[in-house]
């Protein structure tokens, strides 16, 4: 048959161009951000040191969690480091799916790690994913505004005082917009900081016995603040907004506040990509004097699935990506602002590293955040703006859903809790928590 | 066609027409244009048109961040190779629904297309699964099967309706004549079904190579097509757009001129109805 | 008319491809079929027979269903209505003698040859975005205030993009139909006094039903499954969530297979009432 004869002509053309690659090279699924961006610039020295090759699948955020999640749950084996956050690590390490980090060497200086982060990637105590970088939240807002508006911003404000701030330094008809939020529904997008948020405001997903908490007075009080603050001062097609939305907004000038990643800090005082780099001030994410400040944290780290073959290597390749070495290497090549931040101790000691604006303000900010206590009233779960079960992440998107068609004026705050609940008891429901 | 207009009729007619070109092509333009600013000029207010500063870096940028070559290599091998491999099984399957229906080919035809509608995402883990226990998971075999049996009901339908417009006098004099079965496919048909197979061979093209979701779900690295590429540079951190146009050019340039050189053929053989 | 011969030979030539579609549509399906009877949570670790029809319950009472299953409709119908009748009207204009025709085929065919993420990210960035987007340029220009389109006019811009990409497909099979009607006859019609529009509707039309039945077909199973468009835009958000969209979520968010491979079976539950549907009209029209 003609079609047997082609399915052997294409397998060997698949056998002739797969030959090529050795046995030593390493695939490696990491996401489009810029610090990750900058690693693959520099695998050369990677590669020159071990002579092992470095494939990468770099891909968007949310492509990238589609395809490590189906190839992890499915065992594809196709990856030999995933890239991860502090979400997937606890659930996919408990389940076994990677590989335990605790043999790593020496010079590694693994007690390095903060301690924050060197937790929320751990199960047990033992560590499955080491942090390329880390983050938490904070305040990043425009000096010159500020200024103008006759404020001054504290270092550690509440949720009036920005508010205030924001309706202050917003003039719409020059685009000056007081406050950019995340708005775009997703888990990791509107949800991390409305979870964050509301903590802030007193509020939390679950009660002690995991009954979804949608319905109380905190909940509805953190989305109405928040929709009539945005309403008031935020752009337009707020509810279309994510990180990378809001980043371009405040760099181009557009706005006079942003909370968000406390990595954004080295993207918004680059004189190369911002207009304005000059004019940027720090503060830790508001509080509303209830003792828990709406701050998240979270590490994008990398992970060796289970089944690889190339288990040596791929470690080789984590202790040189997450070393000090590493972060000197970038330091050299992009100067210190750039340099992956929030994952070693050692770095905000460094005394080249002092002078960054945004140093101090990041450390502090990644210090307040408490994964294990949360919020104000007690929870059965871990995570600041996520709880670390596997459910999570599909309900959490789905409440985001109804949280940002409350955004865009398409229901009323209270449809939008109705509907959370609902969501979240369903949830809940089916995976016999309730 | 041979109408006879007047010169001004014929002027309003050309005025509305290409109007209602370039604005449908515009956001190709623009993609085009924009790949060639500085992010600062992609974002301009107002927007810039043709008076700014042309750089190249955007490509140099991709070029150094992904390797292109590779994806389109890959790109162009899944496309052409399950398009062939769509023609070899169609061919005779749609020679013989129209030359030599039976009772049931029109439920046939039917049940064929109706494969088409099972929403990908829904089999998504059964395929991957299938993929991981035959180890063929990310290479050339298994993208180019699923992207056939993706678009075979596709084929066999465009040529059914061609082939059944082929005149069944001209190939039962060939009979008469004695020609056999594989003379009459080689000598008679073909020729005249060239035009048809053509245009069905380049629509097919265009759909393997823009199908998004099994290519990027089923390939990590060694069988990733441009869908791939693509996925990288969309909404990273900071300004972005003219990165994306840059990129979206390069996915989209080779199989958009191959489209333009081609579309006299593809026009010429999607005679869906036109002959009763 | 046949010999036995050339039956049996033409049975011999169809088996690959119905075996072949037969194995890639029944393999996936009685998997799928399996899995909508699992508690298949595999972040979990649940693989777990046999729940039943409880996966089928929660997805058929959930209050996601009929609102997805009337969204999937309105945005294959709505994609229908701008691509059949802005198809019939472009390849109308197109068959009029105008100067420099092949260029304006081609300006007008070239959005087909866009990938949907492309052509989805482009629109959403580079024209819907309300600061900076185009259109939002164009509508401050005029003095008016922008509009938020993805979040304002969700459903509508997922069509509108769609269309874009699709309007060349139906314009091209359409003009190619419409140069084939008999300009005899139009003239004939015109000389006993038919107007435009009693031309329009009682030749030019009947002539296209055929051409029109195809561009239905066709692009009702590829619309269906629209996903990357509605993925890239809104996720799912604004009332956009179709059922092809509510599965993704459930199968890749929720991370829960057995839910979503019920809904994968209601999808193609869905998908069969609309190609009977479709091929009740097409059998007809496809047999003159």
């Amino acid at each position: 048959m003609l079609s047997s004869k082609m399915l052997g002509l294409t397998t060997a053309i698949a056998l002739v161009a797969t030959s090529g690659v050795m046995a030593e090279t390493l695939t490696i699924a990491t996401v489009n951000n810029g610090d990750m961006i900058r690693m693959q610039g520099l695998t050369d020295d990677f590669t020159s040191k071990t002579g092992i090759d470095v494939e990468w699948v770099t891909l968007e955020e949310n492509v990238l969690r589609q395809r490590v999640t189906t190839d992890i749950t499915t065992k594809g084996g196709q990856f030999d480091i995933m890239t991860i956050g502090m979400y997937e690590t606890p659930i996919w390490g408990a389940n076994d799916w990677l590989v335990p980090l605790d043999d790593l060497s020496a010079d590694y200086d693994v007690d390095d790690i903060l301690p924050a982060m060197r937790g929320g990637l751990s199960v047990d105590g033992t560590l499955y994913a080491a942090p390329f970088y880390g983050e938490s939240s904070m305040i990043m807002y425009r000096t010159d505004l500020m200024d103008a508006a006759g404020m001054e911003m504290p270092d550690a404000p509440t949720w009036d005082f920005v508010a205030d701030a924001a309706r202050a330094m917003t003039d719409k008809d020059n685009e000056v917009y007081g406050i950019c939020l995340r708005g775009k529904a997703g888990w990791g997008e509107n949800m991390a900081f409305l979870t964050a948020t509301s903590n802030a405001f007193g509020a939390r997903w679950f009660d002690e016995n995991w009954n979804p908490q949608f319905d109380s007075a905190q909940w509805k009080q953190t989305l109405e603040f928040y929709i009539d603050l945005m309403n008031e001062a935020g752009p337009p097609g707020a509810a279309n907004n994510g990180f990378n939305e809001n980043l371009a907004l405040f760099q181009q000038g557009k706005c006079g506040m942003w909370i968000d990643a406390t990595v954004a800090a080295s993207f918004v005082t680059n004189p190369d990509d911002s207009t304005v780099a000059d004019s940027v001030g720090f503060a830790l994410a508001p509080d509303t004097g209830l003792g828990k400040r709406g701050n998240w944290l979270w590490a994008w780290a990398l992970a060796i699935p289970a089944g690889t073959q190339k288990q040596a290597e791929a470690k080789q390749f984590i202790e040189w990506a997450t070393s000090k070495d590493y972060i000197e290497l970038v330091a050299e090549n992009e100067g210190w602002a750039n340099v992956p931040p929030g994952a070693r101790t050692s770095l905000y000691e460094n005394p080249n590293y002092k002078d960054i604006p945004f140093a101090q303000m990041t450390l502090q900010s990644i210090l307040s955040a408490d994964p294990t206590s949360p919020t104000v009233d007690p929870v059965p779960y871990v995570g600041v703006q996520f709880a670390a079960i596997p459910e999570f992440a599909g309900m959490a998107t789905q409440v985001g859903q109804e949280f940002s068609a409350a955004l865009a004026g398409q229901q009323s705050v209270d449809e939008a809790l109705a509907k959370a609940q609902a969501i979240a008891t369903e949830e809940m429901e089916a995976a016999g928590y309730l | 066609m041979a109408r006879a207009v007047s010169t001004r009729t014929r002027a309003i007619y050309t005025v509305i027409a290409w109007a209602i070109g370039l604005l449908i092509f515009f956001p190709i333009l623009w993609i085009f244009l924009t790949s060639f600013k500085t992010e600062a000029d992609a974002i301009s207010d107002p927007p810039l048109f043709f008076f700014f500063d042309w750089t190249t870096e955007n490509y140099g940028i991709v070029q150094e961040r992904s390797n292109y070559v590779r994806f389109l290599y890959n790109s162009i091998i899944i496309s052409v190779g399950s398009t062939i491999l769509g023609l070899l099984i169609a061919v005779p399957a749609a020679w013989s629904m129209a030359f030599v229906p039976g009772k049931r080919t029109k439920d046939i035809l039917l049940w064929m297309l109706s494969t088409k509608m099972l929403p990908a995402v829904g089999v998504l883990y059964p395929i991957v699964l299938i993929a991981r226990s035959l180890g063929i998971y990310d290479t050339y075999v298994l993208l180019i099967g699923v992207l056939t049996l993706i678009n075979l009901p596709i084929i066999v339908w465009m040529l059914y309706t061609y082939f059944k417009e082929i005149p069944v006098d001209i190939l039962e004099a060939a009979r008469m004549d004695g020609a056999s079965l594989r003379n009459e496919i080689l000598y008679v048909l073909t020729p005249m079904a060239l035009p048809g197979i053509a245009s069905t061979m380049l629509l097919n093209i265009i759909l393997a190579w823009n199908e998004a979701f099994w290519t990027l779900t089923l390939t990590t690295v060694d069988a990733a097509p441009l869908t791939a590429f693509i996925a990288s540079y969309s909404s990273p951190e900071g300004l972005f757009y003219a990165k994306l146009s840059a990129a979206s050019t390069m996915a989209i340039a080779p199989i958009l001129v191959m489209g333009w050189f081609s579309q006299k053929q593809l026009v010429r053989g999607l005679t869906f109805g036109a002959v009763k | 008319m046949a010999t036995q011969h050339s039956r049996s030979a033409a049975r011999l030539m169809m088996t690959p491809a119905v075996i072949l579609l037969l194995g890639w549509m029944l393999v996936p399906l009685v998997m799928t079929l399996y899995f909508s009877f699992l508690d298949y949570r595999p972040l979990r670790g649940a693989f777990d027979c046999c729940v039943g029809f409880d996966n089928y319950v929660r997805f058929f009472t959930s209050s996601s269903f009929w609102p997805s299953v009337l969204t999937t409709l309105q945005m294959v119908g709505g994609v229908l209505a701008i691509t059949v009748i802005g198809g019939i009207f472009l390849a109308m204009l197109l068959d009029q003698p105008i100067w420099g025709q092949g260029v304006v085929r081609i300006l007008v065919i070239a959005p087909f040859f866009v990938m949907p993420t492309v052509s989805a990210l482009v629109w959403k960035n580079m024209f819907m975005n309300p600061v900076n987007g185009l259109f939002a340029y164009l509508w401050k220009f005029f003095g008016l205030t922008p509009i938020d389109w993805l979040s304002e006019l969700p459903l509508f811009s997922i069509i509108f993009i769609v269309s874009w990409q699709w309007l060349p497909f139906a314009t091209l099979i359409l003009l190619t139909a419409i140069q084939s009607l008999d300009s005899e006859q139009l003239e004939a019609a015109e000389m006993d006094g038919a107007g435009v529009v009693n031309r329009f509707f009682y030749i030019v039309l009947p002539h296209l039903a055929r051409a029109i039945t195809v561009v239905i077909l066709i692009q009702t199973i590829f619309l269906l499954s629209i996903f990357a468009e509605i993925f890239v835009t809104t996720g799912g958000s604004f009332g956009t969530r179709t059922l092809t969209y509510l599965i993704y979520q459930r199968v890749i968010e929720s991370q829960n297979i057995g839910l979503g491979s019920a809904g994968g079976i209601f999808a193609v539950i869905l998908a069969n009432i609309i190609a009977i549907f479709l091929m009740k009209i097409v059998g007809r029209n496809l047999d003159k």
